[in-house]
């Protein structure tokens, strides 16, 4: 999830794009961009009189200190939140950081979306939109943080302008400025339009970290209340005047096109006003509601030439990954030494095979958005993880300058990397193209969302070690076979043949998924293997199955050699302190000293990756019927500083529904070009009764912002692999667990 | 023209046989709080009570609803959030995207009715819907500190605020005036 945009053959913007070129930029200059547009409603920004007109609520308009704060008369403050909201709980955290150094009153704070149109109007002054990599925070903290602290410094000025004194005679604390000498107090609110015309300050300086009051602390949520009643607005649930429905179906088989539509039938049904074509692959209905508009897309008869990728299934790419475990084309990613010659003349050799299957994010709602397309001027309404890509997207689908586009974010239902693409924004807009000046909301099925992924990547990996006489580890090479995801979304970024995501966890020392380990020799390196369905960030993306991969090998040499595999750990890890204390946090909670609960067995991982460090210990047991139960997690993460401890934990506990989902049920086939499963009848996804309980340990070593939202997934299925392996001796070399048998 | 009692309405609508509750729901009612995910009642994103039942509104035929039958949806569980279930979604900040949440709530209402004080098995049996953000452990905790609320409620006691509900589950800090 760290690309922006998503230029693979269907889905060609260039990730560049999402920057506006220098004669855009200036052609935007000064337009377009006033600040009363975007002081709205923070759950659906509109600024389109339609949408007003339907009830949504606008703010009173006020001017705004700087790009990130709005301050109202009445005191209340508006924090714009650039990154968007899907779960992950970064707009609480994000606000809280501007409102640090802001010094504001918590208790009066709302937020919302600026829009990609104005950050491209206003020379990108919210920075970067895209929201994932688990970036929201860290990706953003120093951009806020200086937002917030401008804006303070502006309205402490304003204060001291206005009585005539110095600024430096003078303090703030929630909102409330006060002049120390003569002790007169005035509000942020009073001072606002003042401050909105002063210079911005140059010189920004950070509180330290140890006078904080915001961030660390374990703040409820913003945007709790209204996803308890009912009253969250959603992609899917938008209605704008006068718009009809669209349902969509792509071809099933990956880069296939239509061949022919039989419409006859479908037009005369109730409600129907068009059957339409949506660029070569697609056919889509369009009617008065999406039921109807749905039930005459299942009852059109449309035939595809699917051409020779519907040959293609996961066994014949299976046969193209396991050719490529032996292949002389592969890329390095970690070299230490001669590893393949140390293991040659080592005493001892073991090695293993694995592999990670396609899956599905399956995000609760499924793909949809609402697009206005006009000759003139193309509207959407989108929950996207990605404005500005969203936008270019728009643009080029449109047919229009980015200038006449405009996105307006919506909360996500769910984003977990599929809502970093545009494709189905594309097909939304070229949908409305044929409807022009009507508003039309496009929704996927379920069945259609299954089948259009962009899938977590498949790949196979080959682990070999040589043991020296006294089974110490002499050399170890890991040789990944499979897909690339920047092949599909971003080629531009492979460069020399090397995809450097896919060596998440695997990299050399450093700030970024990097190896928790020191072997006296190491190679790991990629054969890329590209199959035709779509690859694309996942949750957790390639650190989830490369730390499968080495952390479940680690407990194979580690039972090999007849080593306690967190001692083994700790041996290799003495020059990766942080990486070393997550895990020792974690055996300290489990209690690793002492035997668990008769029947009930351990596993470890560890591995480190979206910037933070981080280790799980799982309990289960295995009956003597092969029923597996997930007893105990306990997670440790080290994300440096931790802005909301309360949302963190929430987010460590979904990860492990994520990533137990994925290891347990998860796995998408493909059959004559089309990927098999439908909805979640046949792909199952972790319900709360198989949920175990979620220890969550932060350690905060403080002094670099890690991200959340998703190392902790990566950690999940290999703990639960060693943890049955100790309980069965049976070690589990591919996904999902459904089909093996942990019989007895 | 057909008519549904919906929240305590009776309203007409007008749809082709075979539309399911949940797609009348959202789109002539404009109810939209009940969320469509799958289809195929697996999810159970589309819950709303038909008589104080849980059902699944996704796979329920609108026709098949008689006018006697008293549809409640999240909208109509309480006039602003404050159903012991909602006030303990709130303390617990349970959420994530909210999505699957208005179902979740639904089973959740109906289960404490039936069952007041529910065991984790209890809880198992009756929470069957997806949430991909992964909630449960504080749906379970947040059905629990419900049912305790629910019971004090019934030997007088007075409403505890949000902000006291579920203090020492999670010890979440609440801030008066804040999420206006």
């Amino acid at each position: 999830m760290s690309t922006p945009s998503n230029p693979s053959k269907r889905d060609r913007t260039n990730t560049d794009a999402t920057v506006a070129k220098p004669s855009r930029r200036t052609f935007l200059k000064g337009s377009a961009a006033t600040t009363a547009g975007l002081v709205i409603g923070f759950h659906v920004p509109f600024f389109n009189k339609q949408a007003m007109a339907q009830g949504i609520n606008a703010a009173p308009v006020s001017p705004e200190v700087n790009a990130w704060v709005v301050v109202q008369p009445n005191d209340k403050v508006i924090i714009r939140i650039a990154r968007s909201e899907m779960g992950q709980g970064s707009l609480t955290g994000l606000a809280q950081m501007v409102a640090e150094e802001l010094e504001c009153d918590w208790a009066k704070v709302s937020t919302e979306y600026p829009t990609p149109g104005q950050n491209l109007a206003r020379q990108r002054v919210w920075g970067d939109f895209s929201t994932g990599g688990s970036r929201g925070i860290r990706g953003s903290q120093d951009n806020v943080r200086k937002g917030g602290a401008a804006a303070r410094m502006m309205l402490v000025q304003a204060a001291a302008d206005g009585w005539k004194v110095p600024v430096t005679e003078c303090t703030v604390s929630k909102g409330v400025i006060t002049h120390v000498p003569s002790k007169r107090t005035t509000t942020y609110g009073k001072v606002a339009n003042a401050a909105g015309k002063l210079t911005p300050p140059t010189d920004v300086k950070f509180k330290d970290p140890k006078d904080w009051t915001l961030i660390g602390k374990r703040l409820a949520r913003l945007d709790t209340v209204d996803k308890t009643t009912g009253k969250q607005v959603y992609g899917m649930d938008l209605k704008l005047p006068g718009m009809l429905n669209a349902a969509v179906k792509d071809a099933p088989v990956f880069g296939s096109k239509v061949k022919s539509v039989d419409d006859a039938a479908v037009l005369k049904r109730p409600g129907v006003k068009k059957v339409l074509r949506v660029g070569d692959t697609a056919v889509a209905v369009v009617a008065d509601t999406w039921w109807r508009a749905k039930t005459a897309l299942d009852a059109l008869k449309i035939e595809w030439e699917d051409g020779h990728n519907a040959k293609a299934s996961s066994a014949s790419f299976a046969e193209t990954l396991k050719a490529g475990l032996d292949a002389k084309d592969a890329v390095v990613g970690n070299s230490i030494g001669d590893a393949p010659a140390a293991i040659a003349g080592s005493a001892r050799k073991i090695e293993a095979v694995y592999s990670y299957p396609h899956q599905n994010h399956v995000c609760m709602e499924t793909m949809n958005a609402t697009v206005k397309w006009t000759p003139d001027k193309c509207e959407v309404w989108v929950p996207t993880q990605n404005g500005e890509a969203a936008l270019a997207a728009t643009a080029e689908a449109a047919g229009l300058p980015p200038a006449k586009c405009e996105v307006y974010k919506i909360h996500l239902g769910g984003g977990f990397g599929r809502r970093g693409a545009t494709d189905f924004i594309r097909q939304a807009v070229a949908i409305a193209k044929q409807m022009p000046g009507t508003p039309v909301k496009m929704i996927w099925s379920r069945e259609e969302d299954m089948a259009q992924g962009r899938f977590h990547p498949v790949t196979q990996c080959k682990m070999v070690a040589g043991l020296d006489d006294k089974g110490e580890i002499t050399g170890l090479t890991m040789r990944i076979s499979g897909q690339s995801i920047l092949a599909y979304v971003a080629p531009q970024n492979i460069r020399e043949g090397k995809d450097p995501v896919v060596f998440q966890g695997l990299n050399p020392p450093g700030p970024e998924a990097s190896i928790g380990y020191t072997f006296p020799t190491l190679l790991v390196d990629h054969a890329m293997r590209n199959p035709h369905v779509p690859a694309g960030f996942w949750r957790g993306v390639n650190l989830n199955q490369n730390t499968i991969y080495l952390e479940s090998f680690l407990d194979e040499i580690a039972h090999a050699t007849k080593q306690d595999p967190l001692a083994l750990r700790r041996k290799l890890m003495s020059k990766h302190p942080k990486h070393l204390a997550v895990l020792n946090a974690v055996a300290e909670k489990i209690g690793y000293d002492k035997p668990a609960p008769a029947g009930v067995f351990r596993g470890l991982a560890q591995t480190m990756g979206f910037g933070s460090y981080v280790a799980a210990c799982a309990e289960v047991s295995v009956s003597k019927d092969g029923v597996l139960k997930v007893h105990r997690i306990v997670a440790a993460t080290d994300c440096g500083n931790a802005v909301n401890p309360q949302q963190i934990e929430a987010q460590v506990e979904g990860s492990f529904v994520y990533g137990l989902g994925a290891a347990l049920y998860q796995e998408c086939t493909v059959k004559d070009g089309r990927i098999e499963q439908t909805n979640f009848t046949d792909y199952p996804s972790l319900r709360l009764a198989d949920m175990p309980k979620v220890e969550t340990v932060i350690v905060a070593s403080g002094g670099f912002w890690g991200g959340v939202g998703e190392p902790t997934i990566a950690v999940a299925a290999p703990a639960v692999l060693n943890a049955i392996f100790a309980a069965t001796g049976k070690r589990i070399r591919d996904l999902p667990l459904k089909n093996h048998s942990l019989k007895a | 023209m057909p008519k549904l009692n919906v929240n305590g309405k009776m309203l007409d609508y007008d749809a082709d046989e075979g539309t399911p509750l949940l797609w009348v729901l959202r789109e002539q009612l404009g109810l939209t709080g009940t969320k469509y995910g799958c289809g195929v009642a697996q999810c159970g994103a589309c819950t709303v009570h038909i008589d104080g039942v849980p059902v699944r509104s996704c796979v329920m035929p609108a026709a098949a609803m008689k006018a006697t039958q008293k549809i409640t949806t999240i909208e109509g569980l309480t006039p602003n959030g404050t159903h012991p279930i909602q006030k303990a979604w709130q303390a617990l900040d349970v959420p994530q995207c909210g999505f699957c949440q208005s179902g979740m709530i639904m089973a959740a209402t109906a289960l404490i009715k039936d069952k007041p004080n529910p065991t984790d098995k209890d809880i198992d049996d009756a929470m069957t819907n997806i949430c991909r953000c992964g909630t449960y452990n504080r749906v379970r905790a947040a059905i629990h500190v419900a049912a305790k609320e629910m019971a004090a409620a019934k030997t007088g006691a007075k409403p505890k605020k949000v902000a006291e509900l579920g203090k020492s589950v999670l010890d979440i800090q609440h801030i008066d005036g804040s999420q206006a």
